[in-house]
């Protein structure tokens, strides 16, 4: 069963010179290079808080979202700035997010753990370890409530399957897909490790689908740094989740190149050598190679993308730099919509 | 107008609101098939069926936060607690996620969500079953805290927070739920958030309150009035988040005595909150301290004459009362 279910994967990518590969190689590079790009920036000092960043599971965003169409909806962790950008938000107005801009994508009340574009498709961003698995649920039971076809992806790390909420969004959800009245897609982007500890050390059951198993959800594993496999199961699952209503659990096994945060530096639960094995397997890489052995991409066209996505990243960092902090009023803007009185300030009283 | 229990005006202000909005659901324990707990819910599952009536596995978390979910969608989703105390399983979703989505996502959506549930003191239910919660989430910005100390009051102000755009914690008094009063009619009767009101008129004393306390306030007042000539002011806050404390001001520089009453503890509690306010605003007004009529500063305890020691009672309000008159000795 599983076997031919990765034929008929592979006959929807094998023909596959079409012109959207080459576009999500694009999205992928961009990705990369915006990556990159908000790391240095912190390291400027021009982006605050924590920074998390997407470099090496660049597949496992790209490949879903981009099996995903309008009104679906996104909800993940705080490495969130992937999913943005392959959802189609403004690369700048992220950028300007993370730079604490008014013309960031929340305000600038959100940065980095909070992007949300509800207008396309994304529902943020949140900060604590899988406390939006619950949400994403119930995400999904509204859309099937609301009477239309509309699905949920809902992405966390390995690190999230440990915590409360995981098991009883994973076993409500369970509940709900029996009447067919939870429409989800849920992603372990498994990258190894819960921050700094490993699947070994955090988990007692290291087959982490299982654990999903266990609340009545189908599961499949997936190679998270093959975009081909991933964007072959998703077309698939989309499709599947559509349809019936029922949830759905695709477990991307994947590496994170980068640091947990801006801030792990010293990495000191993982050798430099098992990072340099891992990088062997290059998302980006690899559908680049595909495609320059399958389709005929050249170095030119590859050298091109390249140019124009670090173009893209660069015009992003200009307009956050060059956008205005919030105005002082946005402090208490959004925190209620119907205002109560609002507290007397000090100088309110002269 | 018609006589209706506060039990009645919550079960009525769902189902008047279910009838009016498809988009308005609710979720809970044993809500469904057993018909709740209180049975605040008696018939609704009947009546509305299964995707609206939702019977939950016992999952705080999960159901608070699919119910967040949902609102974000566009839902109107109530969610019952057995207890209020059963709510602090889900104090992530309810303050790190409900509270702030709003806000960190800079206004783009709404949380139209209702957490409703009894809490409250007086059975014999001991330490995690009898607690109240009105400064534990009016502390934080982002929620509606409503405590309702009439049948009216709960139906009306249950109708707003559920037409609502955000998240609010409505907390219903166990105690209370048999009480009856007038309760207006109308289908579209609500009463605002942010409006206090007066609940007694009276000269001498101001005594703030809401909810169960309220109720005990008043009996306190109408004595106090007939045995000793003390006329007491009473204030209803009927919501913790928004406060209003106009009416409280406006009756302080009237009495320029007041008395805070609330069930729950003393330190950082709702009384503390309502002094500070006072002391800020008409310090000059008051012509003594500011009273705190409070439970007993302990988990609650199981056997009955304990019990009853823990919790405030009409000697407790009134010795308050005659304190901030320099009457009592």
């Amino acid at each position: 069963m599983a076997k031919a279910k990765k034929e008929s994967d592979s006959a929807v990518i094998d023909p596959a010179c079409a012109p959207e590969w080459t576009e999500l190689l694009k999205q992928m590079i961009l990705i990369r290079r915006f990556e990159e790009a908000t790391e240095r920036e912190f390291r400027k000092g021009k982006i605050g808080g924590y920074l998390h960043v997407y470099i090496g599971q660049e597949a496992v965003s790209s490949g879903i979202v981009s099996a995903l169409r309008k009104g679906d909806a996104v909800f993940c962790g705080y490495r969130d700035h992937a999913q943005a950008l392959a959802l189609g938000s403004d690369p700048g107005k992220v950028m300007a997010e993370l730079f604490g801009k008014a013309t960031g994508v929340s305000k600038g009340k959100g940065g980095s753990m909070h992007l949300f574009d509800v207008e396309h498709g994304l529902y943020g961003g949140y900060g604590i370890v899988g406390g939006h698995l619950t949400l994403a649920a119930g995400a999904a039971y509204a859309k099937r409530y609301a009477g239309n076809d509309g699905i949920v992806v809902c992405y966390f790390g390995d690190g999230a399957m440990n915590i409360g909420s995981f098991h009883e969004a994973m076993n409500m959800a369970g509940l709900w897909g029996h009447q067919g009245m939870c429409p989800i897609i849920f992603i372990i982007e498994n990258n190894g490790y819960a921050m700094g500890t490993s699947v070994e050390r955090h988990s007692a059951l290291t087959d982490l689908s299982a654990r999903v198993r266990a609340y009545a959800i189908p599961t499949e594993k997936v190679d998270g740094q093959d975009i081909f496999a991933v964007r072959g199961v998703a077309d698939r699952v989309v499709r599947q989740v559509r349809e019936t209503g029922k949830p759905y659990c695709i477990e991307a096994v994947t590496y994170r190149f980068s640091g947990h945060g801006a801030a792990d530096i010293l990495q000191p639960y993982r050798s430099k050598e098992e990072v340099e094995k891992h990088k062997h397997r290059d998302p980006v890489v690899i559908l680049r190679t595909r495609l320059a052995e399958v389709c005929g991409l050249s170095d030119d066209d590859v050298k091109a993308m390249d140019e124009w996505a670090v173009d893209e990243a660069a015009k992003a960092v200009k307009f956050a730099e060059e956008s205005p902090a919030p105005a002082d009023e946005e402090l208490f803007a959004d925190v209620v919509a119907e205002h109560g009185p609002r507290p007397v300030r000090e100088s309110e009283h002269e | 107008m018609s006589e209706k229990s506060y039990r009645d005006a919550i079960r009525e202000a769902m189902m008047e609101e279910m009838d009016r909005d498809p988009a308005v659901l609710i979720m809970g324990e044993d809500i469904g098939v057993y018909e709740g707990t209180f049975r605040i819910t008696a018939g609704m599952l009947k009546k509305y069926g299964p995707k609206r009536v939702i019977d939950t596995p016992i999952a705080e978390a999960g159901m608070v936060g699919t119910a967040v979910g949902m609102a974000m969608l566009g839902l109107r989703p109530i969610v019952e607690m057995m207890t209020m105390n059963f709510a602090i399983v889900a104090a992530d979703q309810i303050l790190n996620h409900a509270a702030k989505v709003r806000y960190f996502s800079g206004g783009q959506v709404d949380v139209p969500l209702v957490v409703r549930g009894p809490q409250g003191a007086g059975v014999q239910l001991s330490a995690q079953h009898s607690q109240t919660f009105e400064s534990f989430y009016a502390h934080f910005p982002g929620i509606h805290v409503v405590a309702p100390a009439t049948p009216a009051d709960a139906k009306g102000m249950l109708k707003t927070a559920i037409r609502g755009r955000d998240p609010v914690i409505f907390l219903e008094s166990a105690a209370l739920y048999g009480m009856k009063g007038e309760v207006p009619d109308d289908p579209d009767f609500t009463v605002p958030f942010g409006k206090s009101r007066v609940a007694r008129e009276g000269s001498d004393v101001t005594i703030v309150s809401f909810s169960r306390m309220l109720q005990l306030s008043l009996i306190v007042a109408d004595k106090l009035s007939k045995e000793e000539g003390i006329e007491c002011e009473v204030i209803d806050l009927r919501t913790l988040r928004p406060l209003d404390m106009e009416p409280v001001y406006a009756s302080v520089r009237k009495t320029h005595r007041a008395v805070a009453v609330q069930e729950q503890w003393k330190p950082f509690g709702a009384a503390a909150e309502i002094a500070a306010n006072i002391t800020e605003t008409v310090f000059d007004e008051l012509d003594a301290p500011v009273a705190r009529v409070t439970g007993e500063d302990v988990p609650m305890p199981y056997a009955r004459n304990l019990e009853l020691l823990a919790t405030p009672h009409e000697e407790d309000i009134a010795r308050a009362v005659k304190k901030v008159m320099y009457a009592h000795g």
